[in-house]
């Protein structure tokens, strides 16, 4: 009796023993920070705030603006074509990535000879890292040297395409880049779903002589709820983000015609000095991930309440 | 499993060859930017200076694979090429993913089945975190690193792609843990057995498709991380894809596109590697439960 | 006998601690091959003096990756020894305390004397030198292919009417007149050389340093704009994101007739094997002659915790300013020594052109301008404001009177 009350003992803390280093990590490193971040962006100057932290040649200082810089922010015309694009970019991305990966998913699933082959190689994109798929794309996309070079020297003189130096074009090629890499993962999501799915339910409706194209939308992608969710956090993530991607392919240009928030934020902060800009967009981006991922995590827990 | 096709009109030829040439003509977008790049890096400079960028290559040599491996200038660098790079990376991502692994498998097997008062919350909470953009974090880690005499060493950089992987190895392990029957738990701390009694005989043994979907996953990510990679490191530490950046930008005059192509594909091996090995148990690893939910 | 040792080694280490072989770690992304070739020789010299380099390469973007790994590691205690920092970002990173007081190697090496004010003003801060000057380079250059403008009868351009006038000519024989990277750094640099060709030294100042909105919003300011529209016709299509010595290589290989960057193209050219005035001209940009806008690279210290660290640091700062060290620097990376006194003889023409005109600049005080494009006339906060609004410009179909609003309007904001 005592031995099984001294076990229960040990089992009671030990669970929340082995889970407190990450308790402590996301404690300090995440949520530290986002709380150091809110702080600087109110604050007059950031930069000389964080670098009082470590060096105690300045002193420390924290004059509170309210939300001076964030009226700034949103008065900047940079920002604001940053988001701009950064909503074309999110929208076409993960909704062609959806698409995409759902009908390959499907298409795969028609017992496929080479199966394993195709989705390698649909895959294989997500193993190279946005500087390599950035750097190659580039080369691909000018028109002085990649396709539109390439055809026209093969015969096709009237061919063009050069999106990526035309500004108001610049941001598609982004997304054709990104739909490259990303959506054959999604594909391996969405298949991954459809062969989780019970296989009886489909038989039943088969012999109750539903058509193929009905067993799909009526009963498989219904099914599959969760997993749109996976997929779409999952590109969301990669879309607000995205950053090594767009520095690599068009490094935020022709002008400005391709920045995004992560962009801005980047430059803001470093290149330029502009702390208070960097803090506050950075704020921004998050807001917006949480308005992206409460809904998100809200029918996460209550679908396991059910 | 997958829907046995009973339909007549499937059986139909056509209709089967045109779902082949879709699947290859798909196959063949997804293949052409590597294909490319592999016959440039083959190719010679005054072969691609005179003729164009997208062309066969007349003759096969393996000058700028060994140019960009270890003759190459960056910088004012020492030793050449993108060999150190290559092998701090290696030193790097080796620890940073068996870490981040084995703390996720733990934290999800708590999360599973050990569930604690506020333990959902804080899941919850891990998950946030993932989209934390990490831009916005690099001076305060900066600051942390610094205390802890970390800067510019590998451990730092362990340390910190530990700190952002876990919450994903968490998610993936916790996924794939409620999934599993839970009476075999119960059955199992009925008789006796205690918290690692069971990770070590009952979960862990089950636990094989989901380790590699998380260390394909966290492999992947650490290897193409550039954004830690270039401000966390110092010359000795710096990863490939921060060698891969600085050689790209090292030329002069004009783009050496073979030696900049071998060098992108030297960066890409290993994990081109990693998921063409094992890509089968990335896919069965996500249908075992990692992605519902 | 065992704390005799230890005795002795404390002993030896304090006295041999002045003659120590110490580290210097510089950061700076001199990548490309005529730098990297320049940044090689100060490397050997630190080397030969007995000191060990570390060499911290982080290329990309006009040192933008560069900047973040500087205040990472300045924020985390452990600044380089030396960084690729200039013009106001010195003045900047001495506000926050970083620097490293240089006084006694200014003074034992006289370095008030042989520099010329306007740089040593831009090295000190308080009043003490915080950094060595490596070089300065002129920024308003044209370079021009001589081969492509004699085969087409082109003369080379004095005013930008004459310029327009050639390219219209070599643009109409086929051959792409101005080779461009469309990048903001570089739509900067052409943009400022052009209000410098516009608008004349004063007014320049005005815009880039005093940021006076009259002069911000006037007509010469709108003409600028306009003049600085006309390039978008004689660039070719694959200018976007191209690299500076990309579109370099395109002057040297014929492709193109002209580039307008500053004289680290030079270093390009000589990589090349191609000869002044025999390949290739070096001009002022058309309608900027007797004028000089002036860029100078330089190495700020830092503050080191280690005493052989800071040995090895000031003996670095006493090489840079070596004649040897100005001497091979600047003949690999196309830009002028800082020393007045420095020997020309063993440079080329277009170096002892530039040397000239910054001499004769810097005595009358007339003409010698700091360029906004490199971080010289102004802080990084309203360069990157100016920098946005250039390549809107220069990448959209804007007005030049929007231009000249939306650049008042940002430079005030950046304030």
């Amino acid at each position: 009796m005592t031995k099984s009350n001294r076990s229960k003992g040990i089992d009671y803390w030990l669970p929340k023993l082995v889970l407190s280093p990450t308790i402590a990590i996301t404690t300090v490193f995440i949520y530290g920070f986002i709380f150091l971040t809110a702080a600087l962006s109110v604050t007059d100057e950031p930069l000389m705030t964080i670098f009082s932290l470590t060096n105690p040649n300045i002193d420390f200082t924290f004059d509170f603006v309210g939300l001076d810089h964030y009226v700034k922010l949103f008065e900047n015309d940079r920002w604001n074509g940053a988001l701009l694009n950064l909503g074309i970019f999110g929208v076409l991305f993960i909704g062609i990535c959806m698409i995409v990966g759902l009908i390959f998913a499907i298409l795969l699933d028609q017992n496929i000879r080479a199966e394993g082959a195709l989705r390698t190689i649909y895959l294989y994109p997500m193993a190279l890292s946005f500087i390599v798929t950035g750097t190659v794309w580039k080369w691909i996309l000018n028109p002085t040297v990649g396709i539109e070079k390439f055809m026209q020297d093969i015969g096709f003189t009237s061919f063009t395409f050069d999106w990526i130096v035309d500004p108001q074009m610049a941001i598609y090629t982004v997304v054709i880049a990104g739909i490259w890499q990303s959506s054959g993962f999604v594909m391996a999501i969405f298949l991954a779903g459809l062969r989780g799915i019970d296989t009886s339910i489909i038989k039943a409706a088969q012999l109750d002589g539903a058509s193929l194209f009905s067993v799909y939308t009526r009963i498989i992608i219904p099914s599959m709820r969760p997993v749109f969710f996976s997929a779409f956090v999952m590109l969301a993530h990669i879309a607000i983000k995205s950053f090594d991607l767009i520095m690599a392919l068009t490094g935020g240009g022709p002008g400005n015609a391709t920045d995004v928030p992560a962009i801005f934020m980047y430059q803001f902060s470093f290149t330029r000095s502009q702390y208070d800009m960097g803090a506050t967009s950075a704020m921004i981006m998050l807001m917006g991930v949480a308005a992206i991922l409460i809904p998100y995590l809200y029918s996460e827990l209550r679908g396991e309440k059910q | 499993m997958s829907i046995k096709v009973q339909d007549t009109r499937y059986k139909d030829i056509t209709a089967r060859s045109i779902l082949y040439a879709v699947l290859v003509i798909a196959a063949i977008y997804y293949l052409a930017p590597l294909f490319l790049m592999i016959i440039t890096s083959f190719r010679s400079m005054d072969e691609i200076r005179v003729g164009q960028l997208i062309e066969w290559p007349k003759s096969f040599s393996l000058d700028a694979w060994a140019a960009a491996w270890n003759q190459v200038q960056i910088g004012a660098r020492e030793e050449l090429g993108l060999k150190p790079y290559f092998i701090n990376s290696i030193k790097m991502v080796i620890p940073s993913v068996a870490i981040s692994t084995l703390l996720g498998a733990l934290n999800g097997y708590v999360l599973s089945f050990w569930k604690f008062r506020g333990s959902e919350i804080f899941f919850a909470l891990l998950l946030a975190g993932c989209f934390l953009p990490f831009q916005a974090i690099l001076l305060p880690h900066s600051i942390v690193l610094g205390k802890l005499q970390l800067t510019g060493t590998v451990s730092g950089l362990v340390m910190t792609h530990v700190i952002y992987g876990v919450a994903f190895t968490t998610l993936f392990f916790r996924n794939y843990y409620v999934n599993l029957p839970g009476e075999l738990i119960k059955a199992a701390k009925l008789d006796g057995a205690g918290f690692w009694m069971i990770f070590y005989r009952i979960i862990l043994p089950l636990s094989t498709p989901i380790i590699v979907v998380s260390v394909i996953w966290q492999f992947t990510q650490i290897w193409n991380d550039f954004l830690f990679g270039v401000v966390f490191s110092d010359p000795d530490s710096q990863p490939v894809t921060v060698g891969l950046n600085n050689m790209v930008n090292s030329t002069t005059g004009e783009k050496r596109y073979n030696v900049d192509m071998a060098g992108a594909i030297i960066a890409a091996l290993p994990t081109v590697i990693v998921y063409v090995v094992a890509g089968k148990y990335f896919v069965r690893g996500l249908t075992a439960g990692s992605v519902k939910g | 006998m065992f704390k005799k040792t230890l005795l002795a080694m404390a002993l030896g280490g304090t006295i041999a601690a002045t003659a120590q072989a110490g580290e210097v770690e510089v950061l700076h992304w001199w990548t490309s091959g005529g730098e990297a070739k320049s940044i090689a020789v100060l490397k050997e010299m630190v080397n030969d003096a007995g000191h060990s380099w570390k060499d911290f390469a982080v290329a990309g973007g006009g040192g933008e990756n560069a900047y973040t790994v500087l205040r990472s590691r300045a924020v985390s205690g452990n600044a380089p020894a030396s960084a690729q920092i200039k013009g106001l970002e010195i003045q900047e990173w001495g506000d926050l305390g970083f620097l490293a007081d240089l006084s006694d190697v200014a003074e034992d090496n006289n370095w008030d004397s042989i520099l010329p004010a306007v740089v040593s003003d831009v090295m000190k801060h308080d009043g003490k030198f915080v950094a060595a000057p490596v070089n300065v380079h002129r920024v308003n250059w044209m370079w021009a292919n001589k081969a492509v403008l004699e085969e087409h009868g082109v003369k080379a351009p004095t005013s930008l009417d004459e310029l327009w006038a050639a390219s219209d000519k070599l643009k109409a024989a086929g051959i792409t007149p101005i080779a461009h990277g469309g990048q903001p750094w570089q739509d900067a640099t052409t943009f400022e050389s052009i209000v410098l060709a516009v608008g004349g030294a004063d007014f320049f100042s005005q815009v880039f340093v005093d940021h006076d909105q009259a002069a911000l919003e006037s007509d010469t300011m709108k003409t600028a704009f306009e003049e600085f529209g006309k390039v978008k016709q004689y660039i070719d299509k694959g200018a976007p994101g191209r690299d500076w010595n990309v579109a370099t290589g395109m002057v040297i290989k014929g492709e193109a007739a002209f580039q307008f960057m500053g004289d680290w193209a030079k270093g390009e050219f000589s990589a090349a094997g191609k000869q002044p005035g025999a390949d290739y001209y070096c001009l002022p940009f058309p309608g900027t002659e007797g004028e000089f806008t002036f860029n100078i690279d330089s190495l700020a210290m830092f503050k080191q915790r280690s005493s052989e660290n800071e040995e090895a640091q000031m003996k670095m700062a006493e090489l840079i300013l070596s004649p040897e060290f100005q001497d091979v620097f600047n003949m690999n990376k196309g830009s002028i020594p800082v020393r007045l006194d420095q020997d020309m003889s063993g440079f080329d023409s277009c170096a002892q052109a530039s040397m000239d005109t910054f001499k004769a600049t810097s005595a009358s005080g007339e003409g010698l301008v700091p360029s906004m494009a490199h971080g010289m006339s102004t802080t990084s906060a309203i360069q990157g404001a100016i920098y946005d609004v250039a390549t809107d410009f220069f990448n959209s179909d804007m007005s030049a009177d929007e231009a000249v609003l939306k650049l008042s309007r940002a430079v005030r904001a950046a304030q």
